[in-house]
Protein backbone atom coordinates (compact mmCIF):
# COMPACT_ATOMS: atom_id res chain seq x y z
CA UNK A 1 0.00 0.00 0.00
CA UNK A 2 0.74 3.22 -0.73
CA UNK A 3 1.17 6.01 2.09
CA UNK A 4 1.69 9.39 2.40
CA UNK A 5 4.80 10.85 4.02
CA UNK A 6 5.61 15.07 5.19
CA UNK A 7 8.48 15.50 4.11
CA UNK A 8 9.62 19.48 3.77
CA UNK A 9 7.33 22.26 5.62
CA UNK A 10 5.92 24.91 3.43
CA UNK A 11 8.37 27.57 4.99
CA UNK A 12 12.06 25.37 3.81
CA UNK A 13 9.96 24.94 0.17
CA UNK A 14 9.06 28.36 -0.17
CA UNK A 15 12.38 29.74 0.94
CA UNK A 16 14.45 27.00 -1.25
CA UNK A 17 12.27 28.07 -4.06
CA UNK A 18 13.01 31.93 -3.91
CA UNK A 19 16.36 31.87 -3.21
CA UNK A 20 16.87 29.89 -6.86
CA UNK A 21 16.27 32.85 -9.11
CA UNK A 22 17.19 35.42 -6.43
CA UNK A 23 20.79 33.54 -6.20
CA UNK A 24 20.66 32.99 -10.21
CA UNK A 25 20.50 37.13 -10.20
CA UNK A 26 23.00 37.86 -7.95
CA UNK A 27 25.36 35.71 -9.46
CA UNK A 28 24.66 37.45 -12.28
CA UNK A 29 24.96 40.95 -11.40
CA UNK A 30 27.86 39.85 -9.49
CA UNK A 31 29.92 39.31 -12.56
CA UNK A 32 29.34 42.90 -13.85
CA UNK A 33 31.01 44.13 -11.05
CA UNK A 34 33.47 41.48 -11.01
CA UNK A 35 34.59 42.81 -14.68
CA UNK A 36 34.78 45.93 -13.72
CA UNK A 37 38.47 45.09 -12.43
CA UNK A 38 38.91 41.75 -13.58
CA UNK A 39 41.72 40.83 -11.19
CA UNK A 40 41.74 37.36 -10.86
CA UNK A 41 43.88 35.13 -12.53
CA UNK A 42 47.54 33.71 -13.22
CA UNK A 43 49.92 36.41 -13.92
CA UNK A 44 54.11 35.90 -13.78
CA UNK A 45 55.79 39.74 -13.64
CA UNK A 46 52.36 41.46 -14.61
CA UNK A 47 52.14 39.43 -17.80
CA UNK A 48 48.85 37.32 -17.56
CA UNK A 49 48.67 34.02 -18.48
CA UNK A 50 45.34 32.78 -17.78
CA UNK A 51 42.00 35.21 -17.18
CA UNK A 52 39.36 33.63 -14.84
CA UNK A 53 37.02 34.10 -17.36
CA UNK A 54 37.57 33.28 -21.46
CA UNK A 55 37.35 35.47 -23.99
CA UNK A 56 33.86 35.05 -25.70
CA UNK A 57 32.31 35.42 -22.24
CA UNK A 58 33.76 38.65 -22.29
CA UNK A 59 32.60 39.87 -25.91
CA UNK A 60 28.98 37.84 -25.24
CA UNK A 61 27.73 40.13 -22.34
CA UNK A 62 29.83 43.25 -23.21
CA UNK A 63 31.68 43.36 -19.89
CA UNK A 64 33.03 46.45 -19.25
CA UNK A 65 29.72 48.88 -19.47
CA UNK A 66 27.84 47.48 -17.17
CA UNK A 67 29.16 47.69 -14.07
CA UNK A 68 26.43 50.86 -13.02
CA UNK A 69 23.93 48.08 -14.08
CA UNK A 70 25.26 44.94 -12.09
CA UNK A 71 25.52 47.34 -8.87
CA UNK A 72 21.90 48.44 -9.21
CA UNK A 73 20.61 44.42 -9.07
CA UNK A 74 22.92 43.63 -6.73
CA UNK A 75 22.44 46.18 -4.34
CA UNK A 76 18.33 45.46 -4.54
CA UNK A 77 18.88 42.18 -4.68
CA UNK A 78 20.53 41.27 -2.15
CA UNK A 79 17.98 42.82 0.19
CA UNK A 80 16.01 39.30 -0.59
CA UNK A 81 18.91 37.26 -0.58
CA UNK A 82 18.86 38.24 2.86
CA UNK A 83 15.45 38.26 3.83
CA UNK A 84 15.08 34.87 2.60
CA UNK A 85 18.32 33.47 4.43
CA UNK A 86 17.11 34.78 7.42
CA UNK A 87 13.60 33.83 6.89
CA UNK A 88 15.52 29.91 6.23
CA UNK A 89 17.85 30.11 9.40
CA UNK A 90 15.28 31.21 11.93
CA UNK A 91 13.01 28.89 10.94
CA UNK A 92 14.91 26.06 11.42
CA UNK A 93 16.47 26.98 14.40
CA UNK A 94 13.08 27.50 15.91
CA UNK A 95 11.22 24.61 14.45
CA UNK A 96 13.91 22.02 15.37
CA UNK A 97 14.35 21.26 11.55
CA UNK A 98 18.26 21.83 11.93
CA UNK A 99 18.57 18.57 14.18
CA UNK A 100 18.00 16.90 10.89
CA UNK A 101 20.49 19.07 8.98
CA UNK A 102 23.82 19.52 10.87
CA UNK A 103 26.32 16.60 10.82
CA UNK A 104 26.52 14.24 13.56
CA UNK A 105 29.68 13.22 14.92
CA UNK A 106 29.90 9.89 12.11
CA UNK A 107 28.62 12.21 9.56
CA UNK A 108 31.93 12.52 8.46
CA UNK A 109 32.87 9.07 7.79
CA UNK A 110 29.31 7.61 6.67
CA UNK A 111 29.69 10.35 3.54
CA UNK A 112 32.43 8.51 2.15
CA UNK A 113 30.02 5.63 2.06
CA UNK A 114 27.36 7.55 0.38
CA UNK A 115 29.94 8.52 -2.15
CA UNK A 116 31.16 5.28 -2.77
CA UNK A 117 27.69 4.52 -3.54
CA UNK A 118 26.89 7.50 -5.69
CA UNK A 119 29.69 6.35 -7.42
CA UNK A 120 28.23 2.69 -7.98
CA UNK A 121 31.98 1.66 -6.17
CA UNK A 122 30.54 0.90 -2.68
CA UNK A 123 27.55 -1.80 -1.95
CA UNK A 124 26.63 -1.33 1.26
CA UNK A 125 23.63 0.85 1.75
CA UNK A 126 24.05 4.13 3.55
CA UNK A 127 21.83 4.87 6.08
CA UNK A 128 19.17 7.41 4.79
CA UNK A 129 17.25 9.65 6.78
CA UNK A 130 15.75 12.71 5.94
CA UNK A 131 19.00 14.03 4.79
CA UNK A 132 21.84 11.06 4.63
CA UNK A 133 25.23 12.48 5.95
CA UNK A 134 26.61 13.69 2.44
CA UNK A 135 23.51 15.92 2.51
CA UNK A 136 23.98 17.02 5.39
CA UNK A 137 27.28 18.47 5.44
CA UNK A 138 26.42 19.60 2.31
CA UNK A 139 23.48 21.24 2.91
CA UNK A 140 24.87 23.05 6.02
CA UNK A 141 27.95 23.99 4.12
CA UNK A 142 25.90 25.86 1.81
CA UNK A 143 23.87 27.25 4.50
CA UNK A 144 27.43 28.40 6.22
CA UNK A 145 28.16 29.54 2.67
CA UNK A 146 25.20 32.04 2.33
CA UNK A 147 26.17 33.86 5.48
CA UNK A 148 29.51 33.93 4.51
CA UNK A 149 28.53 35.66 1.21
CA UNK A 150 26.22 37.87 3.07
CA UNK A 151 28.50 38.84 5.76
CA UNK A 152 31.84 39.86 2.92
CA UNK A 153 29.43 41.24 0.94
CA UNK A 154 28.42 43.49 3.68
CA UNK A 155 32.45 43.85 4.46
CA UNK A 156 33.48 45.05 0.86
CA UNK A 157 30.20 47.38 0.43
CA UNK A 158 30.24 48.84 4.06
CA UNK A 159 34.50 49.19 4.79
CA UNK A 160 34.35 52.04 6.41
CA UNK A 161 30.85 51.50 8.71
CA UNK A 162 31.38 47.71 9.23
CA UNK A 163 35.17 48.01 9.48
CA UNK A 164 35.13 45.07 12.46
CA UNK A 165 33.08 42.98 9.83
CA UNK A 166 35.85 43.93 7.26
CA UNK A 167 38.62 42.70 10.02
CA UNK A 168 37.02 39.58 10.25
CA UNK A 169 37.13 39.08 7.29
CA UNK A 170 41.00 39.67 7.06
CA UNK A 171 40.62 42.65 5.34
CA UNK A 172 38.75 44.28 2.26
CA UNK A 173 40.92 42.37 -0.10
CA UNK A 174 40.87 39.11 1.08
CA UNK A 175 36.68 39.98 1.52
CA UNK A 176 36.73 40.38 -1.95
CA UNK A 177 38.50 36.79 -2.62
CA UNK A 178 36.27 35.32 -0.26
CA UNK A 179 33.39 36.14 -1.63
CA UNK A 180 34.29 35.35 -5.21
CA UNK A 181 35.44 32.41 -4.07
CA UNK A 182 32.43 31.36 -2.47
CA UNK A 183 30.46 32.36 -5.63
CA UNK A 184 32.62 30.01 -7.43
CA UNK A 185 31.07 27.10 -4.61
CA UNK A 186 27.89 27.77 -5.31
CA UNK A 187 28.22 27.29 -8.62
CA UNK A 188 30.00 23.74 -7.90
CA UNK A 189 27.17 23.29 -5.49
CA UNK A 190 24.61 23.50 -8.15
CA UNK A 191 25.90 21.62 -10.55
CA UNK A 192 26.27 18.38 -8.01
CA UNK A 193 23.08 19.29 -6.94
CA UNK A 194 21.19 19.42 -9.87
CA UNK A 195 22.57 15.92 -10.92
CA UNK A 196 21.50 14.43 -7.59
CA UNK A 197 17.56 15.65 -8.02
CA UNK A 198 18.08 13.32 -11.24
CA UNK A 199 19.41 10.54 -9.96
CA UNK A 200 17.41 10.58 -7.07
CA UNK A 201 14.56 10.72 -9.13
CA UNK A 202 10.39 12.36 -9.30
CA UNK A 203 9.72 10.92 -5.80
CA UNK A 204 12.53 13.09 -4.30
CA UNK A 205 11.58 15.74 -6.36
CA UNK A 206 8.07 16.32 -6.20
CA UNK A 207 8.83 16.63 -2.48
CA UNK A 208 10.35 19.56 -2.60
CA UNK A 209 7.49 21.11 -4.43
CA UNK A 210 4.19 19.03 -2.54
CA UNK A 211 6.03 18.47 0.87
CA UNK A 212 5.36 14.56 0.73
CA UNK A 213 7.02 11.43 -0.38
CA UNK A 214 5.28 8.35 -1.64
CA UNK A 215 6.27 5.37 0.42
CA UNK A 216 5.11 1.69 -0.07
CA UNK A 217 3.96 0.65 3.22
CA UNK A 218 5.23 -2.52 5.20
CA UNK A 219 2.49 -4.92 3.84
CA UNK A 220 3.75 -4.54 0.02
CA UNK A 221 7.51 -3.11 0.56
CA UNK A 222 9.56 -7.04 0.57
CA UNK A 223 7.92 -7.60 -3.02
CA UNK A 224 8.35 -4.33 -4.52
CA UNK A 225 11.64 -3.69 -3.20
CA UNK A 226 13.48 -6.64 -4.65
CA UNK A 227 12.19 -6.14 -7.93
CA UNK A 228 12.57 -2.07 -7.42
CA UNK A 229 16.34 -1.79 -6.18
CA UNK A 230 18.49 -2.47 -8.66
CA UNK A 231 17.27 -0.12 -10.86
CA UNK A 232 17.16 2.48 -8.91
CA UNK A 233 20.74 4.19 -8.08
CA UNK A 234 20.08 6.44 -5.33
CA UNK A 235 17.42 4.38 -3.34
CA UNK A 236 13.88 5.68 -2.89
CA UNK A 237 13.30 2.58 -0.62
CA UNK A 238 15.80 4.51 1.91
CA UNK A 239 13.09 4.93 4.74
CA UNK A 240 12.87 2.10 7.01
CA UNK B 1 -7.28 17.25 6.21
CA UNK B 2 -10.56 16.51 4.20
CA UNK B 3 -13.50 18.77 4.56
CA UNK B 4 -16.82 17.63 6.72
CA UNK B 5 -19.10 18.00 3.80
CA UNK B 6 -17.14 15.74 1.46
CA UNK B 7 -17.44 12.57 3.96
CA UNK B 8 -21.28 12.95 3.30
CA UNK B 9 -21.61 13.23 0.11
CA UNK B 10 -18.52 10.96 -1.53
CA UNK B 11 -16.85 8.24 -0.26
CA UNK B 12 -13.60 9.05 1.61
CA UNK B 13 -10.68 9.69 -0.84
CA UNK B 14 -8.09 7.17 -1.48
CA UNK B 15 -4.41 7.61 -1.46
CA UNK B 16 -4.59 7.79 -4.16
CA UNK B 17 -6.91 10.28 -4.77
CA UNK B 18 -4.98 12.36 -2.22
CA UNK B 19 -1.59 12.38 -3.87
CA UNK B 20 -3.52 13.61 -6.98
CA UNK B 21 -5.04 16.26 -5.25
CA UNK B 22 -1.98 17.66 -3.42
CA UNK B 23 0.12 17.46 -6.21
CA UNK B 24 -2.60 19.02 -7.84
CA UNK B 25 -2.69 22.02 -6.05
CA UNK B 26 1.51 22.26 -4.79
CA UNK B 27 2.44 22.20 -8.93
CA UNK B 28 -0.28 24.70 -9.32
CA UNK B 29 0.70 26.82 -6.73
CA UNK B 30 4.23 26.20 -8.20
CA UNK B 31 3.56 26.96 -11.44
CA UNK B 32 1.59 30.12 -10.54
CA UNK B 33 4.03 31.29 -8.52
CA UNK B 34 7.05 31.27 -10.97
CA UNK B 35 4.85 32.45 -14.13
CA UNK B 36 4.41 35.08 -10.99
CA UNK B 37 8.34 35.75 -10.08
CA UNK B 38 8.88 35.66 -13.91
CA UNK B 39 6.53 38.57 -14.98
CA UNK B 40 8.34 40.50 -12.07
CA UNK B 41 11.52 39.99 -13.40
CA UNK B 42 10.28 40.76 -17.13
CA UNK B 43 8.79 43.89 -15.63
CA UNK B 44 11.85 44.62 -13.99
CA UNK B 45 13.95 43.92 -17.12
CA UNK B 46 12.24 46.18 -19.55
CA UNK B 47 11.20 48.52 -17.03
CA UNK B 48 11.81 52.53 -18.41
CA UNK B 49 14.83 54.63 -17.29
CA UNK B 50 14.25 57.13 -14.79
CA UNK B 51 13.73 60.53 -16.03
CA UNK B 52 17.26 62.09 -16.49
CA UNK B 53 17.19 65.02 -13.77
CA UNK B 54 20.00 64.77 -11.05
CA UNK B 55 20.11 61.40 -11.62
CA UNK B 56 20.12 59.33 -14.65
CA UNK B 57 20.91 55.94 -16.41
CA UNK B 58 19.25 53.14 -14.46
CA UNK B 59 15.85 51.67 -14.42
CA UNK B 60 13.29 53.36 -12.38
CA UNK B 61 12.67 50.80 -9.66
CA UNK B 62 16.25 50.43 -9.61
CA UNK B 63 16.93 53.75 -8.52
CA UNK B 64 14.27 53.71 -6.15
CA UNK B 65 15.90 51.21 -4.00
CA UNK B 66 19.29 52.44 -4.60
CA UNK B 67 17.60 55.69 -2.68
CA UNK B 68 15.94 53.64 -0.36
CA UNK B 69 19.02 52.14 0.42
CA UNK B 70 21.20 55.05 0.81
CA UNK B 71 18.67 56.27 3.26
CA UNK B 72 18.64 53.09 5.21
CA UNK B 73 22.32 52.93 5.57
CA UNK B 74 22.54 56.79 6.35
CA UNK B 75 20.37 56.44 9.20
CA UNK B 76 21.98 53.09 10.74
CA UNK B 77 25.42 54.23 11.01
CA UNK B 78 26.98 57.34 12.52
CA UNK B 79 29.10 59.60 10.85
CA UNK B 80 31.98 58.93 13.55
CA UNK B 81 33.25 56.05 11.90
CA UNK B 82 36.60 56.02 10.68
CA UNK B 83 38.46 54.94 7.82
CA UNK B 84 41.42 52.46 8.74
CA UNK B 85 44.58 55.00 8.24
CA UNK B 86 48.05 52.51 7.60
CA UNK B 87 51.69 53.50 8.01
CA UNK B 88 53.54 56.06 5.94
CA UNK B 89 55.48 52.83 4.67
CA UNK B 90 52.65 51.03 3.48
CA UNK B 91 51.67 53.64 0.82
CA UNK B 92 52.15 53.04 -2.71
CA UNK B 93 54.48 54.80 -4.92
CA UNK B 94 52.86 55.23 -7.97
CA UNK B 95 49.28 55.84 -7.31
CA UNK B 96 46.88 54.93 -9.69
CA UNK B 97 45.12 57.02 -12.22
CA UNK B 98 42.08 55.99 -13.39
CA UNK B 99 40.55 58.79 -15.35
CA UNK B 100 40.98 62.31 -16.42
CA UNK B 101 37.64 63.47 -16.50
CA UNK B 102 36.95 67.20 -16.29
CA UNK B 103 41.27 67.59 -16.35
CA UNK B 104 42.52 66.32 -19.85
CA UNK B 105 39.64 67.97 -21.58
CA UNK B 106 40.98 71.74 -19.86
CA UNK B 107 42.87 73.13 -22.07
CA UNK B 108 42.44 76.06 -21.46
CA UNK B 109 43.35 75.78 -17.60
CA UNK B 110 46.06 77.93 -15.96
CA UNK B 111 47.87 76.49 -12.98
CA UNK B 112 49.39 80.15 -12.08
CA UNK B 113 45.83 81.99 -12.25
CA UNK B 114 43.60 79.20 -10.41
CA UNK B 115 41.87 79.94 -7.53
CA UNK B 116 38.92 77.79 -5.59
CA UNK B 117 35.39 79.77 -6.28
CA UNK B 118 33.13 79.16 -3.50
CA UNK B 119 29.73 79.54 -3.91
CA UNK B 120 28.07 82.01 -0.76
CA UNK B 121 24.56 82.60 -1.76
CA UNK B 122 23.40 86.03 -2.95
CA UNK B 123 27.21 88.05 -2.32
CA UNK B 124 30.06 87.63 -4.93
CA UNK B 125 31.33 84.21 -4.53
CA UNK B 126 34.72 83.91 -2.86
CA UNK B 127 38.04 83.28 -4.53
CA UNK B 128 40.92 81.82 -2.68
CA UNK B 129 44.04 81.02 -3.86
CA UNK B 130 46.26 78.06 -3.36
CA UNK B 131 48.83 79.68 -0.82
CA UNK B 132 46.26 80.51 1.69
CA UNK B 133 44.72 77.02 1.93
CA UNK B 134 48.03 75.93 2.64
CA UNK B 135 48.49 78.33 5.04
CA UNK B 136 45.68 76.39 7.13
CA UNK B 137 46.26 73.55 9.45
CA UNK B 138 48.38 71.12 7.42
CA UNK B 139 47.03 67.33 7.94
CA UNK B 140 47.81 64.04 6.76
CA UNK B 141 46.12 60.85 5.94
CA UNK B 142 47.15 57.38 4.21
CA UNK B 143 44.53 54.87 4.15
CA UNK B 144 43.21 52.40 1.33
CA UNK B 145 41.48 54.06 -1.12
CA UNK B 146 38.97 52.29 -3.43
CA UNK B 147 37.35 52.09 -6.66
CA UNK B 148 33.96 51.55 -7.42
CA UNK B 149 35.82 48.76 -10.31
CA UNK B 150 36.91 46.53 -7.42
CA UNK B 151 40.66 47.38 -7.01
CA UNK B 152 42.29 49.58 -3.66
CA UNK B 153 45.27 50.91 -3.00
CA UNK B 154 47.08 52.36 -0.18
CA UNK B 155 47.84 55.93 -0.74
CA UNK B 156 49.57 59.08 1.05
CA UNK B 157 47.88 62.19 0.59
CA UNK B 158 47.80 65.54 2.76
CA UNK B 159 45.95 69.06 2.77
CA UNK B 160 43.28 70.92 5.05
CA UNK B 161 40.02 69.10 6.71
CA UNK B 162 37.32 70.20 4.83
CA UNK B 163 35.72 70.54 8.44
CA UNK B 164 38.79 73.17 9.29
CA UNK B 165 38.53 74.80 5.52
CA UNK B 166 34.15 75.21 6.11
CA UNK B 167 34.94 76.67 9.77
CA UNK B 168 38.03 79.07 8.40
CA UNK B 169 35.80 80.69 6.00
CA UNK B 170 32.93 80.37 8.10
CA UNK B 171 30.83 78.58 5.67
CA UNK B 172 29.49 76.70 8.85
CA UNK B 173 25.78 77.81 8.26
CA UNK B 174 25.75 76.93 4.40
CA UNK B 175 27.26 73.37 4.84
CA UNK B 176 24.34 72.88 7.07
CA UNK B 177 22.17 73.00 3.98
CA UNK B 178 22.55 69.56 3.71
CA UNK B 179 24.66 68.83 0.74
CA UNK B 180 27.82 70.50 -0.94
CA UNK B 181 28.70 70.09 -5.07
CA UNK B 182 32.03 70.60 -6.18
CA UNK B 183 33.01 71.06 -10.10
CA UNK B 184 35.97 70.47 -12.10
CA UNK B 185 37.01 74.20 -13.70
CA UNK B 186 35.74 73.24 -16.47
CA UNK B 187 32.29 71.94 -14.95
CA UNK B 188 33.09 68.48 -17.27
CA UNK B 189 33.15 66.84 -14.09
CA UNK B 190 31.13 66.93 -11.12
CA UNK B 191 30.60 65.25 -8.00
CA UNK B 192 27.50 65.81 -4.93
CA UNK B 193 28.19 65.06 -1.16
CA UNK B 194 25.98 64.66 1.86
CA UNK B 195 26.64 67.28 4.60
CA UNK B 196 27.85 63.53 7.16
CA UNK B 197 30.10 63.06 4.20
CA UNK B 198 31.91 66.54 4.11
CA UNK B 199 32.16 66.62 7.18
CA UNK B 200 33.28 63.95 8.07
CA UNK B 201 36.95 64.24 10.01
CA UNK B 202 38.76 62.58 7.54
CA UNK B 203 37.62 64.63 4.49
CA UNK B 204 40.12 66.42 3.00
CA UNK B 205 40.79 69.39 0.62
CA UNK B 206 44.65 67.46 -0.68
CA UNK B 207 47.37 69.74 -2.67
CA UNK B 208 50.10 67.05 -1.78
CA UNK B 209 50.41 63.18 -2.23
CA UNK B 210 52.96 61.28 -1.25
CA UNK B 211 54.88 64.85 0.68
CA UNK B 212 55.33 66.64 -3.20
CA UNK B 213 52.67 68.82 -4.35
CA UNK B 214 50.00 67.17 -6.43
CA UNK B 215 50.89 66.20 -10.05
CA UNK B 216 48.72 67.56 -12.53
CA UNK B 217 46.88 63.72 -13.61
CA UNK B 218 46.47 63.72 -9.84
CA UNK B 219 44.04 66.66 -9.78
CA UNK B 220 46.90 69.50 -9.59
CA UNK B 221 46.22 72.25 -7.32
CA UNK B 222 43.15 70.98 -5.15
CA UNK B 223 41.58 67.97 -5.61
CA UNK B 224 39.06 65.70 -2.75
CA UNK B 225 40.07 63.11 -0.84
CA UNK B 226 37.28 61.69 1.29
CA UNK B 227 38.03 57.94 2.23
CA UNK B 228 34.33 57.35 3.02
CA UNK B 229 33.19 57.39 -0.55
CA UNK B 230 34.40 55.71 -3.74
CA UNK B 231 36.78 56.53 -5.72
CA UNK B 232 34.43 58.29 -8.07
CA UNK B 233 33.75 61.09 -5.51
CA UNK B 234 37.23 61.98 -4.77
CA UNK B 235 37.18 64.82 -7.14
CA UNK B 236 39.97 66.11 -9.19
CA UNK B 237 41.06 69.95 -9.90
CA UNK B 238 38.57 70.95 -8.12
CA UNK B 239 37.40 74.42 -9.57
CA UNK B 240 34.40 75.66 -7.92
CA UNK B 241 31.89 74.68 -4.54
CA UNK B 242 29.11 75.37 -3.45
CA UNK B 243 26.15 74.57 -1.17
CA UNK B 244 22.48 73.47 -1.73
CA UNK B 245 19.65 72.09 -0.17
CA UNK B 246 19.16 69.45 -2.78
CA UNK B 247 21.39 66.80 -4.13
CA UNK B 248 23.81 68.74 -6.52
CA UNK B 249 24.14 67.33 -9.78
CA UNK B 250 26.65 64.37 -10.10
CA UNK B 251 29.07 62.72 -12.95
CA UNK B 252 28.24 59.25 -12.38
CA UNK B 253 25.06 59.38 -10.71
CA UNK B 254 23.92 60.65 -14.04
CA UNK B 255 25.34 57.47 -15.77
CA UNK B 256 23.80 55.08 -13.40
CA UNK B 257 25.35 55.07 -10.65
CA UNK B 258 24.39 55.31 -6.72
CA UNK B 259 24.43 58.79 -5.97
CA UNK B 260 25.54 57.90 -1.75
CA UNK B 261 28.24 55.67 -3.38
CA UNK B 262 29.32 55.37 0.12
CA UNK B 263 31.59 52.98 2.16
Amino acid sequence: MKEIKEKHSLLMRWTHWVNFPVLAIMIWSGLFIYWANDAYGISIFGFSLIKFFPQWFYQYFHIPHRLAEGMAFHFFFMWFFAINGLLYIIYTLYSGAWRELVPKRNSFREAWQVLLYDLHIGKTTPPQNKYNAAQRIAYTAIILMGAGSLITGLAIYKPVQFFWLCWLCGGYHLARIFHFALTIGYVLFFMVHIIQVILAGWNNFRSVISGFEVVESEASISKKETEKLPENGTGEQKED
Amino acid sequence: MEPENKKKTKAPLTIEQKIKRRNFISFGAFFALSGGAFAGWKWLLDAPNETPGITAGTRKPLRKALNKTELFFRNLFSNKHLAKTYPKERAVKNVRVNGLIGISDDKNFDASTWKLEVEIGLAKPMHIGIEEIMALPRTEIIFDFKCVEGWDQIQHWAGVKMKDFIAHYGLNELAEKGYMGLETPNGRYYVGLEKDSVLHPQTILAYEMNGQPLSINHGAPLRLIIPVKYGIKNLKRIGKMYFSSARPRDYWAKRGYDYYSGL
